[in-house]
Protein backbone atom coordinates (compact mmCIF):
# COMPACT_ATOMS: atom_id res chain seq x y z
CA UNK A 1 0.00 0.00 0.00
CA UNK A 2 2.03 2.31 -1.13
CA UNK A 3 -0.33 5.29 -0.42
CA UNK A 4 -0.03 5.12 3.26
CA UNK A 5 3.00 6.58 3.22
CA UNK A 6 3.65 10.58 1.45
CA UNK A 7 6.96 11.33 0.79
CA UNK A 8 7.74 14.70 0.05
CA UNK A 9 11.02 16.13 -1.08
CA UNK A 10 10.66 18.87 0.87
CA UNK A 11 9.70 17.76 4.38
CA UNK A 12 9.34 14.40 6.37
CA UNK A 13 7.67 11.09 5.93
CA UNK A 14 4.00 11.71 6.46
CA UNK A 15 1.08 9.46 7.23
CA UNK A 16 -2.53 10.30 5.95
CA UNK A 17 -5.60 10.10 7.40
CA UNK A 18 -6.41 6.86 4.59
CA UNK A 19 -3.32 5.11 6.37
CA UNK A 20 -4.10 5.84 9.51
CA UNK A 21 -7.60 4.29 9.03
CA UNK A 22 -6.26 1.60 7.72
CA UNK A 23 -3.76 1.37 10.48
CA UNK A 24 -6.89 1.39 12.79
CA UNK A 25 -8.87 -1.35 10.71
CA UNK A 26 -5.76 -3.31 11.42
CA UNK A 27 -6.03 -2.82 15.02
CA UNK A 28 -9.55 -3.53 15.51
CA UNK A 29 -9.89 0.25 16.85
CA UNK A 30 -12.84 1.87 15.70
CA UNK A 31 -11.46 5.36 15.86
CA UNK A 32 -14.38 8.71 14.52
CA UNK A 33 -12.98 10.82 11.96
CA UNK A 34 -12.51 13.41 13.60
CA UNK A 35 -10.47 11.00 16.15
CA UNK A 36 -8.73 9.91 13.56
CA UNK A 37 -7.77 13.36 11.79
CA UNK A 38 -6.19 14.82 14.96
CA UNK A 39 -4.21 11.04 15.63
CA UNK A 40 -3.18 11.16 12.35
CA UNK A 41 -1.56 15.00 13.00
CA UNK A 42 -0.14 13.45 16.61
CA UNK A 43 1.27 10.25 14.23
CA UNK A 44 3.30 12.49 11.92
CA UNK A 45 4.75 14.75 14.33
CA UNK A 46 6.49 11.80 16.06
CA UNK A 47 7.30 9.95 12.63
CA UNK A 48 8.95 13.40 11.83
CA UNK A 49 10.70 13.02 15.09
CA UNK A 50 11.95 9.29 14.76
CA UNK A 51 13.30 10.14 11.61
CA UNK A 52 16.60 10.97 13.23
CA UNK A 53 17.60 7.42 12.95
CA UNK A 54 17.93 8.30 9.13
CA UNK A 55 21.17 9.28 9.40
CA UNK A 56 22.20 6.34 10.87
CA UNK A 57 24.26 4.00 8.57
CA UNK A 58 22.75 0.47 10.19
CA UNK A 59 23.61 -2.10 7.48
CA UNK A 60 26.49 -3.85 9.14
CA UNK A 61 24.01 -3.98 12.49
CA UNK A 62 22.69 -6.67 13.90
CA UNK A 63 19.07 -6.12 15.01
CA UNK A 64 18.66 -6.57 19.04
CA UNK A 65 15.57 -8.75 19.89
CA UNK A 66 16.32 -9.36 23.60
CA UNK A 67 18.04 -8.17 26.29
CA UNK A 68 19.87 -10.66 27.80
CA UNK A 69 20.82 -14.00 25.90
CA UNK A 70 18.63 -17.07 26.39
CA UNK A 71 17.76 -19.46 24.20
CA UNK A 72 15.16 -22.30 23.97
CA UNK A 73 13.99 -22.54 27.48
CA UNK A 74 12.43 -25.69 28.17
CA UNK A 75 10.99 -26.90 31.31
CA UNK A 76 10.48 -30.34 32.14
CA UNK A 77 7.97 -32.22 30.32
CA UNK A 78 5.78 -33.05 33.18
CA UNK A 79 1.88 -32.46 33.90
CA UNK A 80 1.30 -29.41 36.24
CA UNK A 81 -1.47 -28.15 37.20
CA UNK A 82 -3.31 -25.28 35.12
CA UNK A 83 -5.67 -22.68 35.92
CA UNK A 84 -9.26 -23.92 37.09
CA UNK A 85 -11.56 -23.21 33.94
CA UNK A 86 -14.29 -21.96 35.88
CA UNK A 87 -12.29 -19.13 37.85
CA UNK A 88 -11.34 -18.31 34.21
CA UNK A 89 -14.64 -18.29 33.01
CA UNK A 90 -16.01 -16.96 35.59
CA UNK A 91 -14.16 -13.50 34.82
CA UNK A 92 -15.15 -13.46 31.03
CA UNK A 93 -17.68 -11.11 29.72
CA UNK A 94 -20.26 -14.06 28.64
CA UNK A 95 -19.59 -17.92 29.22
CA UNK A 96 -21.40 -21.01 27.85
CA UNK A 97 -21.48 -24.84 28.83
CA UNK A 98 -17.67 -24.44 30.05
CA UNK A 99 -16.18 -22.36 27.21
CA UNK A 100 -16.30 -18.23 26.00
CA UNK A 101 -19.37 -17.11 24.41
CA UNK A 102 -19.02 -15.15 21.37
CA UNK A 103 -20.83 -13.04 18.65
CA UNK A 104 -21.16 -14.92 15.76
CA UNK A 105 -17.77 -14.84 13.51
CA UNK A 106 -19.46 -13.82 10.16
CA UNK A 107 -21.72 -11.14 10.54
CA UNK A 108 -24.06 -9.11 9.17
CA UNK A 109 -22.08 -5.83 8.45
CA UNK A 110 -18.52 -6.72 8.84
CA UNK B 1 3.76 22.86 49.95
CA UNK B 2 2.64 20.57 52.49
CA UNK B 3 5.58 18.00 53.48
CA UNK B 4 4.98 14.38 53.11
CA UNK B 5 5.28 11.58 56.51
CA UNK B 6 8.81 10.77 57.45
CA UNK B 7 8.98 7.37 57.47
CA UNK B 8 8.88 6.53 61.14
CA UNK B 9 11.77 3.51 60.92
CA UNK B 10 12.98 1.12 57.67
CA UNK B 11 11.64 -1.71 56.40
CA UNK B 12 14.42 -3.49 57.55
CA UNK B 13 14.14 -2.43 60.76
CA UNK B 14 10.34 -2.86 61.17
CA UNK B 15 10.73 -6.75 59.93
CA UNK B 16 13.41 -7.08 62.61
CA UNK B 17 10.93 -5.65 65.39
CA UNK B 18 7.93 -8.02 64.25
CA UNK B 19 9.86 -10.64 63.81
CA UNK B 20 11.78 -9.85 67.83
CA UNK B 21 8.31 -9.72 68.80
CA UNK B 22 9.18 -6.10 70.03
CA UNK B 23 6.62 -4.31 67.17
CA UNK B 24 3.31 -5.69 66.31
CA UNK B 25 2.10 -6.46 62.54
CA UNK B 26 -1.09 -4.84 63.31
CA UNK B 27 0.00 -1.57 65.15
CA UNK B 28 2.25 -0.91 61.45
CA UNK B 29 -0.75 -1.95 59.28
CA UNK B 30 -3.04 0.57 61.32
CA UNK B 31 -0.22 3.48 61.35
CA UNK B 32 -0.47 3.16 57.29
CA UNK B 33 -4.02 2.60 57.68
CA UNK B 34 -4.35 6.10 59.29
CA UNK B 35 -2.06 7.54 56.66
CA UNK B 36 -4.30 6.47 53.85
CA UNK B 37 -7.50 7.97 55.42
CA UNK B 38 -5.81 11.29 56.11
CA UNK B 39 -4.48 12.00 53.07
CA UNK B 40 -5.38 9.40 50.90
CA UNK B 41 -8.68 11.40 49.25
CA UNK B 42 -6.05 14.28 48.03
CA UNK B 43 -3.40 12.21 46.99
CA UNK B 44 -5.26 9.46 45.09
CA UNK B 45 -2.24 6.75 45.31
CA UNK B 46 -4.62 3.59 44.71
CA UNK B 47 -7.20 2.40 42.57
CA UNK B 48 -8.47 0.20 45.80
CA UNK B 49 -7.15 -0.28 48.89
CA UNK B 50 -7.60 -3.39 50.56
CA UNK B 51 -7.62 -2.85 54.52
CA UNK B 52 -9.50 -5.60 55.50
CA UNK B 53 -7.13 -7.75 53.40
CA UNK B 54 -4.35 -5.79 55.28
CA UNK B 55 -5.39 -6.20 58.67
CA UNK B 56 -5.87 -10.31 58.40
CA UNK B 57 -2.49 -10.51 57.74
CA UNK B 58 -1.07 -8.45 60.06
CA UNK B 59 -2.96 -10.78 62.97
CA UNK B 60 -1.66 -13.76 61.49
CA UNK B 61 1.47 -12.71 61.06
CA UNK B 62 1.39 -11.59 64.85
CA UNK B 63 -0.03 -14.83 65.76
CA UNK B 64 3.22 -16.87 63.64
CA UNK B 65 5.57 -15.00 66.06
CA UNK B 66 3.38 -15.44 69.12
CA UNK B 67 3.76 -19.47 68.09
CA UNK B 68 7.59 -19.08 67.75
CA UNK B 69 7.19 -19.51 63.84
CA UNK B 70 9.20 -17.47 61.28
CA UNK B 71 7.22 -15.15 60.07
CA UNK B 72 9.64 -14.35 56.91
CA UNK B 73 12.31 -11.63 56.08
CA UNK B 74 9.58 -9.08 55.49
CA UNK B 75 7.46 -9.28 58.20
CA UNK B 76 4.89 -6.21 58.81
CA UNK B 77 6.53 -4.85 56.02
CA UNK B 78 3.53 -2.93 54.26
CA UNK B 79 3.53 -2.62 50.59
CA UNK B 80 1.77 -1.11 47.91
CA UNK B 81 1.65 -2.72 44.36
CA UNK B 82 1.48 -1.35 41.23
CA UNK B 83 -2.18 -2.18 39.79
CA UNK B 84 -1.04 -4.32 36.67
CA UNK B 85 0.49 -6.85 39.00
CA UNK B 86 -2.44 -9.81 39.45
CA UNK B 87 -3.80 -10.45 42.44
CA UNK B 88 -5.14 -13.94 42.92
CA UNK B 89 -9.47 -12.67 43.17
CA UNK B 90 -8.41 -9.00 43.69
CA UNK B 91 -9.48 -6.50 41.25
CA UNK B 92 -6.25 -5.79 38.60
CA UNK B 93 -7.09 -2.88 36.30
CA UNK B 94 -4.04 -1.48 34.50
CA UNK B 95 -6.19 1.87 35.21
CA UNK B 96 -7.92 0.94 31.98
CA UNK B 97 -11.42 0.43 31.74
CA UNK B 98 -11.00 -2.38 29.56
CA UNK B 99 -9.88 -4.26 32.72
CA UNK B 100 -12.45 -2.46 35.58
CA UNK B 101 -13.87 -5.19 37.72
CA UNK B 102 -11.52 -7.94 36.60
CA UNK B 103 -10.25 -10.12 38.97
CA UNK B 104 -7.11 -12.61 38.27
CA UNK B 105 -6.93 -16.07 39.18
CA UNK B 106 -3.87 -16.21 39.70
CA UNK B 107 -1.20 -14.06 41.55
CA UNK B 108 2.27 -12.57 39.46
CA UNK B 109 5.47 -14.52 41.20
CA UNK B 110 6.08 -11.23 42.87
CA UNK B 111 2.95 -10.76 45.03
CA UNK B 112 2.90 -14.75 45.93
CA UNK B 113 6.73 -14.02 47.01
CA UNK B 114 6.15 -11.33 49.07
CA UNK B 115 3.18 -12.39 51.24
CA UNK B 116 5.52 -15.43 51.48
CA UNK B 117 8.14 -12.95 53.05
CA UNK B 118 5.95 -11.35 55.45
CA UNK B 119 4.75 -8.96 53.48
CA UNK B 120 1.40 -7.40 53.55
CA UNK B 121 -0.24 -5.80 50.54
CA UNK B 122 -2.52 -2.53 51.33
CA UNK B 123 -3.49 -1.83 48.35
CA UNK B 124 -3.07 -1.68 44.47
CA UNK B 125 -1.78 1.68 43.00
CA UNK B 126 -2.68 3.97 40.44
CA UNK B 127 -0.66 3.95 37.06
CA UNK B 128 -0.90 5.67 33.63
CA UNK B 129 -3.12 3.15 31.29
CA UNK B 130 -1.09 0.19 30.98
CA UNK B 131 1.72 1.92 31.96
CA UNK B 132 1.72 4.01 28.92
CA UNK B 133 2.99 7.61 30.42
CA UNK B 134 5.10 9.53 32.49
CA UNK B 135 2.86 11.67 34.72
CA UNK B 136 -0.63 9.31 35.66
CA UNK B 137 -2.30 11.70 33.97
CA UNK B 138 -3.95 8.70 31.70
CA UNK B 139 -5.02 6.60 34.42
CA UNK B 140 -8.54 6.24 33.56
CA UNK B 141 -9.67 6.89 37.33
CA UNK B 142 -8.40 10.01 37.56
CA UNK B 143 -4.79 10.99 38.41
CA UNK B 144 -2.49 10.88 41.26
CA UNK B 145 -1.19 14.03 43.22
CA UNK B 146 2.27 14.40 44.17
CA UNK B 147 2.97 14.58 48.10
CA UNK B 148 5.25 17.20 47.53
CA UNK B 149 2.92 19.57 46.24
CA UNK B 150 -0.51 18.47 44.86
CA UNK B 151 -1.01 21.36 42.14
CA UNK B 152 2.11 18.38 40.56
CA UNK B 153 1.79 15.42 38.77
CA UNK B 154 3.98 12.25 40.64
CA UNK B 155 5.12 10.95 37.45
CA UNK B 156 4.81 7.85 35.83
CA UNK B 157 3.74 5.78 35.26
CA UNK B 158 4.03 4.02 38.41
CA UNK B 159 2.88 7.36 40.03
CA UNK B 160 0.69 5.42 42.34
CA UNK B 161 3.13 3.54 43.61
CA UNK B 162 6.19 6.59 44.22
CA UNK B 163 3.35 9.01 45.92
CA UNK B 164 2.53 5.64 48.14
CA UNK B 165 5.85 5.68 50.05
CA UNK B 166 6.35 9.63 49.72
CA UNK B 167 2.84 10.12 51.66
CA UNK B 168 3.86 6.93 54.53
CA UNK B 169 0.93 5.02 53.12
CA UNK B 170 2.45 1.96 52.81
CA UNK B 171 6.56 1.31 53.94
CA UNK B 172 7.52 0.13 50.29
CA UNK B 173 5.85 -0.54 47.04
CA UNK B 174 6.36 -1.98 43.60
CA UNK B 175 6.16 -1.18 40.02
CA UNK B 176 7.28 -2.02 36.67
CA UNK B 177 10.08 0.07 34.59
CA UNK B 178 9.64 -0.04 30.70
CA UNK B 179 11.06 3.21 29.86
CA UNK B 180 11.73 5.02 33.21
CA UNK B 181 8.62 4.60 35.16
CA UNK B 182 9.76 3.52 38.35
CA UNK B 183 12.90 5.59 37.99
CA UNK B 184 11.18 9.21 36.94
CA UNK B 185 8.39 8.65 39.36
CA UNK B 186 10.89 8.37 42.34
CA UNK B 187 12.77 10.95 41.04
CA UNK B 188 9.87 13.69 40.89
CA UNK B 189 8.01 12.03 44.63
CA UNK B 190 11.68 12.05 46.42
CA UNK B 191 12.35 8.38 46.66
CA UNK B 192 14.78 5.72 45.88
CA UNK B 193 13.33 3.57 42.49
CA UNK B 194 15.51 0.40 40.97
CA UNK B 195 14.59 -1.02 37.53
CA UNK B 196 17.24 -4.18 38.20
CA UNK B 197 18.66 -5.77 34.94
CA UNK B 198 16.16 -7.51 32.57
CA UNK B 199 15.59 -11.24 33.72
CA UNK B 200 16.66 -10.51 37.57
CA UNK B 201 12.88 -10.55 38.84
CA UNK B 202 9.75 -12.21 37.55
CA UNK B 203 7.65 -10.86 35.16
CA UNK B 204 5.17 -13.58 35.46
CA UNK B 205 1.75 -12.33 36.38
CA UNK B 206 2.75 -8.65 35.37
CA UNK B 207 0.63 -7.62 32.95
CA UNK B 208 2.64 -7.19 29.57
CA UNK B 209 3.24 -3.97 28.26
CA UNK B 210 6.58 -4.23 26.64
CA UNK B 211 7.93 -7.75 27.20
CA UNK B 212 11.01 -6.87 26.29
CA UNK B 213 11.79 -4.16 28.17
CA UNK B 214 9.21 -4.65 31.11
CA UNK B 215 11.13 -4.87 34.54
CA UNK B 216 9.46 -4.98 38.22
CA UNK B 217 11.35 -3.24 40.95
CA UNK B 218 11.15 -1.10 44.71
CA UNK B 219 10.22 1.85 45.42
CA UNK B 220 11.43 2.72 49.12
CA UNK B 221 12.37 4.87 51.54
CA UNK B 222 16.23 4.01 51.59
CA UNK B 223 18.60 2.50 49.48
CA UNK B 224 19.36 -0.52 51.96
CA UNK B 225 15.10 -1.10 51.82
CA UNK B 226 15.99 -1.38 48.17
CA UNK B 227 18.34 -3.54 48.37
CA UNK B 228 16.19 -5.61 51.17
CA UNK B 229 14.02 -5.74 48.35
CA UNK B 230 15.32 -7.16 45.73
CA UNK B 231 17.24 -9.82 47.57
CA UNK B 232 13.82 -11.41 48.23
CA UNK B 233 12.03 -11.07 45.05
CA UNK B 234 14.96 -11.52 42.75
CA UNK B 235 16.18 -14.73 41.29
CA UNK B 236 14.86 -17.14 38.68
CA UNK B 237 11.43 -18.24 38.30
CA UNK B 238 10.64 -21.40 35.89
CA UNK B 239 6.73 -19.22 35.07
CA UNK B 240 9.07 -16.83 33.33
CA UNK B 241 11.19 -17.84 30.33
CA UNK B 242 12.94 -14.83 30.47
CA UNK B 243 13.98 -15.11 33.85
CA UNK B 244 17.76 -15.08 34.50
CA UNK B 245 18.67 -18.51 35.78
CA UNK B 246 21.21 -17.88 38.74
CA UNK B 247 20.98 -16.34 42.14
CA UNK B 248 21.90 -12.91 42.59
CA UNK B 249 24.44 -12.14 45.62
CA UNK B 250 23.11 -10.25 48.43
CA UNK B 251 22.57 -6.54 47.64
CA UNK B 252 22.36 -5.34 51.47
CA UNK B 253 25.66 -7.07 51.75
CA UNK B 254 27.18 -5.69 49.02
CA UNK B 255 26.36 -1.91 49.61
CA UNK B 256 27.95 -2.01 52.56
CA UNK B 257 31.51 -1.44 50.26
CA UNK B 258 32.47 2.12 49.72
CA UNK B 259 33.02 3.58 46.52
CA UNK B 260 36.72 4.36 46.97
CA UNK B 261 38.69 3.26 44.05
CA UNK B 262 35.44 3.23 41.37
CA UNK B 263 35.05 4.65 38.34
CA UNK B 264 31.83 6.79 38.10
CA UNK B 265 31.28 7.52 34.10
CA UNK B 266 30.32 10.98 33.04
CA UNK B 267 28.46 11.07 29.62
CA UNK B 268 30.09 13.83 27.63
CA UNK B 269 27.06 13.37 24.72
CA UNK B 270 24.49 12.81 26.90
CA UNK B 271 21.36 14.45 25.45
CA UNK B 272 20.59 17.95 26.35
CA UNK B 273 17.30 19.05 27.69
CA UNK B 274 17.64 19.15 31.78
CA UNK B 275 16.96 22.27 34.12
CA UNK B 276 20.04 23.79 34.97
CA UNK B 277 18.60 22.63 38.64
CA UNK B 278 18.67 19.16 37.95
CA UNK B 279 22.33 19.83 36.30
CA UNK B 280 23.31 21.37 39.38
CA UNK B 281 22.49 18.53 41.59
CA UNK B 282 24.12 16.04 39.41
CA UNK B 283 27.45 18.36 39.36
CA UNK B 284 27.37 18.31 43.16
CA UNK B 285 26.42 13.90 43.26
CA UNK B 286 29.76 13.80 40.89
CA UNK B 287 32.18 16.08 43.46
CA UNK B 288 30.58 13.92 46.34
CA UNK B 289 32.03 10.76 44.59
CA UNK B 290 34.95 12.08 43.58
CA UNK B 291 35.61 13.48 47.56
CA UNK B 292 34.59 9.97 48.66
CA UNK B 293 37.44 8.44 46.77
CA UNK B 294 35.81 7.50 43.24
CA UNK B 295 37.71 8.80 40.35
CA UNK B 296 35.06 10.76 37.33
CA UNK B 297 36.38 9.78 33.84
CA UNK B 298 34.52 10.78 30.79
CA UNK B 299 32.83 8.32 28.72
CA UNK B 300 31.18 8.48 25.23
CA UNK B 301 27.64 6.91 24.51
CA UNK B 302 26.56 8.02 21.21
CA UNK B 303 23.92 6.32 20.58
CA UNK B 304 21.97 7.50 23.81
CA UNK B 305 20.27 10.08 21.85
CA UNK B 306 18.72 7.72 19.79
CA UNK B 307 17.26 5.87 22.41
CA UNK B 308 13.75 7.82 22.32
CA UNK B 309 13.24 6.59 18.85
CA UNK B 310 14.25 3.07 19.39
CA UNK B 311 11.97 2.59 22.55
CA UNK B 312 9.00 4.63 20.96
CA UNK B 313 8.73 2.19 17.62
CA UNK B 314 9.76 -0.75 19.87
CA UNK B 315 7.60 -0.21 23.05
CA UNK B 316 4.51 0.47 20.86
CA UNK B 317 4.95 -2.45 18.23
CA UNK B 318 5.19 -5.28 21.40
CA UNK B 319 2.55 -3.45 23.36
CA UNK B 320 0.39 -3.87 19.86
CA UNK B 321 0.87 -7.23 20.10
CA UNK B 322 0.83 -7.33 23.50
CA UNK B 323 -2.86 -5.45 23.67
CA UNK B 324 -4.48 -7.68 21.06
CA UNK B 325 -5.86 -10.00 23.89
CA UNK B 326 -8.15 -7.32 24.82
CA UNK B 327 -10.76 -8.03 22.89
CA UNK B 328 -14.14 -8.55 24.43
CA UNK B 329 -13.82 -12.42 24.90
CA UNK B 330 -12.13 -13.70 27.52
CA UNK B 331 -11.30 -11.10 30.38
CA UNK B 332 -12.74 -7.26 30.84
CA UNK B 333 -15.44 -5.43 28.99
CA UNK B 334 -17.52 -6.17 26.42
CA UNK B 335 -19.51 -3.83 23.96
CA UNK B 336 -21.88 -6.12 22.70
CA UNK B 337 -22.33 -5.96 18.35
CA UNK B 338 -23.53 -8.02 15.50
CA UNK B 339 -20.45 -9.91 15.18
CA UNK B 340 -17.18 -10.86 16.41
CA UNK B 341 -15.23 -8.01 14.18
CA UNK B 342 -17.90 -5.57 15.23
CA UNK B 343 -17.23 -6.28 19.00
CA UNK B 344 -13.66 -6.10 18.50
CA UNK B 345 -13.56 -3.36 17.12
CA UNK B 346 -16.50 -1.24 19.41
CA UNK B 347 -14.96 -3.22 22.59
CA UNK B 348 -11.62 -1.53 21.84
CA UNK B 349 -12.41 1.75 21.50
CA UNK B 350 -14.62 2.41 24.61
CA UNK B 351 -12.11 0.28 26.72
CA UNK B 352 -9.06 1.86 25.35
CA UNK B 353 -7.79 5.56 26.59
CA UNK B 354 -6.38 8.14 23.86
CA UNK B 355 -2.46 7.64 24.68
CA UNK B 356 -2.76 3.51 24.71
CA UNK B 357 -5.02 4.12 21.55
CA UNK B 358 -2.07 6.27 20.00
CA UNK B 359 0.78 3.68 20.99
CA UNK B 360 -1.43 0.69 19.46
CA UNK B 361 -1.37 2.80 16.49
CA UNK B 362 1.43 3.74 16.11
CA UNK B 363 2.84 0.28 17.15
CA UNK B 364 0.53 -1.20 14.48
CA UNK B 365 2.10 0.93 11.77
CA UNK B 366 5.77 0.29 12.52
CA UNK B 367 4.61 -3.49 11.91
CA UNK B 368 2.72 -3.37 9.46
CA UNK B 369 3.82 -4.67 5.77
CA UNK B 370 5.58 -2.18 3.90
CA UNK B 371 6.97 -0.07 6.94
CA UNK B 372 8.44 -3.01 9.03
CA UNK B 373 12.20 -2.67 7.80
CA UNK B 374 11.68 1.36 7.63
CA UNK B 375 10.39 1.52 11.36
CA UNK B 376 10.60 -2.03 13.48
CA UNK B 377 13.46 -3.22 12.21
CA UNK B 378 15.73 -0.40 12.17
CA UNK B 379 15.00 0.83 15.44
CA UNK B 380 15.96 -3.17 16.37
CA UNK B 381 19.10 -2.22 14.65
CA UNK B 382 19.65 0.81 16.89
CA UNK B 383 18.64 -0.87 19.66
CA UNK B 384 22.15 -3.21 19.16
CA UNK B 385 24.11 -0.16 18.85
CA UNK B 386 22.89 1.67 22.05
CA UNK B 387 23.43 -1.52 23.68
CA UNK B 388 27.52 -1.73 22.28
CA UNK B 389 27.95 1.95 23.24
CA UNK B 390 26.73 1.66 26.70
CA UNK B 391 28.98 -2.13 26.67
CA UNK B 392 31.99 0.11 25.23
CA UNK B 393 31.53 2.25 28.69
CA UNK B 394 31.22 0.30 30.93
CA UNK B 395 34.80 -1.15 29.87
CA UNK B 396 35.99 2.54 30.85
CA UNK B 397 33.64 3.34 33.99
CA UNK B 398 31.94 0.89 36.71
CA UNK B 399 28.39 3.04 36.73
CA UNK B 400 27.39 6.31 34.71
CA UNK B 401 25.77 8.67 36.31
CA UNK B 402 22.85 11.22 34.59
CA UNK B 403 19.87 13.32 35.78
CA UNK B 404 17.01 10.55 35.93
CA UNK B 405 14.15 13.28 34.64
CA UNK B 406 14.61 16.66 32.98
CA UNK B 407 13.11 18.33 35.30
CA UNK B 408 11.14 18.53 38.83
CA UNK B 409 7.67 17.69 38.98
CA UNK B 410 5.46 19.53 36.89
CA UNK B 411 1.98 20.60 37.06
CA UNK B 412 -0.81 19.23 35.76
CA UNK B 413 -1.64 19.26 31.92
CA UNK B 414 1.74 21.07 31.83
CA UNK B 415 2.22 18.76 28.55
CA UNK B 416 -0.66 20.09 27.25
CA UNK B 417 -1.75 17.92 24.24
CA UNK B 418 1.70 17.00 22.46
CA UNK B 419 2.84 13.49 23.33
CA UNK B 420 6.31 14.26 22.04
CA UNK B 421 6.83 16.62 25.26
CA UNK B 422 5.64 13.92 27.55
CA UNK B 423 7.74 11.00 25.67
CA UNK B 424 10.82 13.70 26.51
CA UNK B 425 10.46 13.08 29.88
CA UNK B 426 11.61 9.28 29.73
CA UNK B 427 14.81 11.04 27.57
CA UNK B 428 17.53 9.59 30.41
CA UNK B 429 15.87 6.72 31.91
CA UNK B 430 15.27 5.16 28.04
CA UNK B 431 18.36 3.54 27.11
CA UNK B 432 18.85 1.22 29.71
CA UNK B 433 15.44 -0.27 29.37
CA UNK B 434 16.85 -1.38 25.58
CA UNK B 435 19.98 -2.62 26.86
CA UNK B 436 18.68 -4.16 29.75
CA UNK B 437 21.18 -2.92 32.30
CA UNK B 438 19.96 -2.15 35.62
CA UNK B 439 19.43 1.78 36.80
CA UNK B 440 17.82 3.53 39.94
CA UNK B 441 17.12 7.10 40.74
CA UNK B 442 18.42 8.41 44.14
CA UNK B 443 16.72 11.31 45.89
CA UNK B 444 19.53 13.96 45.93
CA UNK B 445 18.51 17.51 47.21
CA UNK B 446 16.32 19.39 45.94
CA UNK B 447 15.56 21.47 42.86
CA UNK B 448 13.11 24.11 41.28
CA UNK B 449 10.70 24.79 43.84
CA UNK B 450 12.32 22.99 47.08
CA UNK B 451 11.02 19.39 44.97
CA UNK B 452 13.19 16.30 45.06
CA UNK B 453 15.59 15.63 42.41
CA UNK B 454 16.88 12.48 41.63
CA UNK B 455 20.16 11.28 40.50
CA UNK B 456 19.98 8.20 38.05
CA UNK B 457 23.00 5.51 38.83
CA UNK B 458 23.39 2.99 35.49
CA UNK B 459 25.53 -0.16 35.43
CA UNK B 460 26.64 -3.12 33.27
CA UNK B 461 24.46 -5.77 33.18
CA UNK B 462 24.06 -7.57 36.46
CA UNK B 463 26.09 -5.32 38.08
CA UNK B 464 23.21 -4.20 40.67
CA UNK B 465 25.76 -4.50 43.39
CA UNK B 466 28.34 -1.99 42.18
CA UNK B 467 25.32 0.33 41.29
CA UNK B 468 24.16 0.03 45.05
CA UNK B 469 27.08 1.15 46.39
CA UNK B 470 27.33 4.00 44.38
CA UNK B 471 23.72 4.73 46.07
CA UNK B 472 24.69 4.44 49.24
CA UNK B 473 27.06 6.92 48.91
CA UNK B 474 24.74 9.47 47.23
CA UNK B 475 21.93 9.12 49.94
CA UNK B 476 24.94 9.31 52.74
CA UNK B 477 26.42 12.21 51.17
CA UNK B 478 22.19 13.67 50.58
CA UNK B 479 21.89 13.19 54.33
CA UNK B 480 24.43 14.96 55.78
CA UNK B 481 24.03 18.08 53.01
CA UNK B 482 20.24 18.04 54.56
CA UNK B 483 22.18 17.63 58.35
CA UNK B 484 23.84 20.88 57.67
CA UNK B 485 21.29 22.79 55.97
CA UNK B 486 18.22 21.98 58.40
CA UNK B 487 19.64 20.59 61.32
CA UNK B 488 19.15 17.19 60.07
CA UNK B 489 15.04 17.21 60.43
CA UNK B 490 14.35 15.22 57.05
Amino acid sequence: MPDRIVKDKSGPVRITPEAAAKVAHLARLDIAPDELVRMTAQLEGMLEHFADIDALDLSAVEPMTQAFPLVNVLRADVVQPCLDRDEVLAAAPAAEDGRFRVPPMIGSGA
Amino acid sequence: MSTPSAPATTAAAIAAGVRDGSLKAADIVEQHLAAIATREPEIHAFNLVLADEARAAAAQIDQRVAAGEDPGPLAGVTVALKDNMCTRGIPTTCSSKILEGWRPPYDATVVSTLRDAGAIVVGKTNLDEFAMGSSTENSAFGPTRNPHDTSRVPGGSSGGSAASVAAGFSQVSFGSDTGGSIRQPAALCGVVGVKPTYGYVSRYGLIAFASSLDQIGPFTNSVEDAALMLDVIGGHDPLDSTSIPQAHPSLRDAMQQDVAGLRIGRITDLPEGADPDVVERLEVAFDTLRAAGAKIVDVQVPAFTFGLTAYYLIAPAEASSNLARYDGVRYGMRVEAADTNAMYGATRAAGFGDEVKRRIMLGTYALSAGYYDAYYGKALKVRRLISDDFDRAYQHADVLLTPTSPSVAFQFGAKGDNPLAMYLCDTYTIPSNLSGQPGMSVPFGTGAHGLPVGVQVLAGTLQEPTMFRVAAALEAAATKERGLQNGGVR
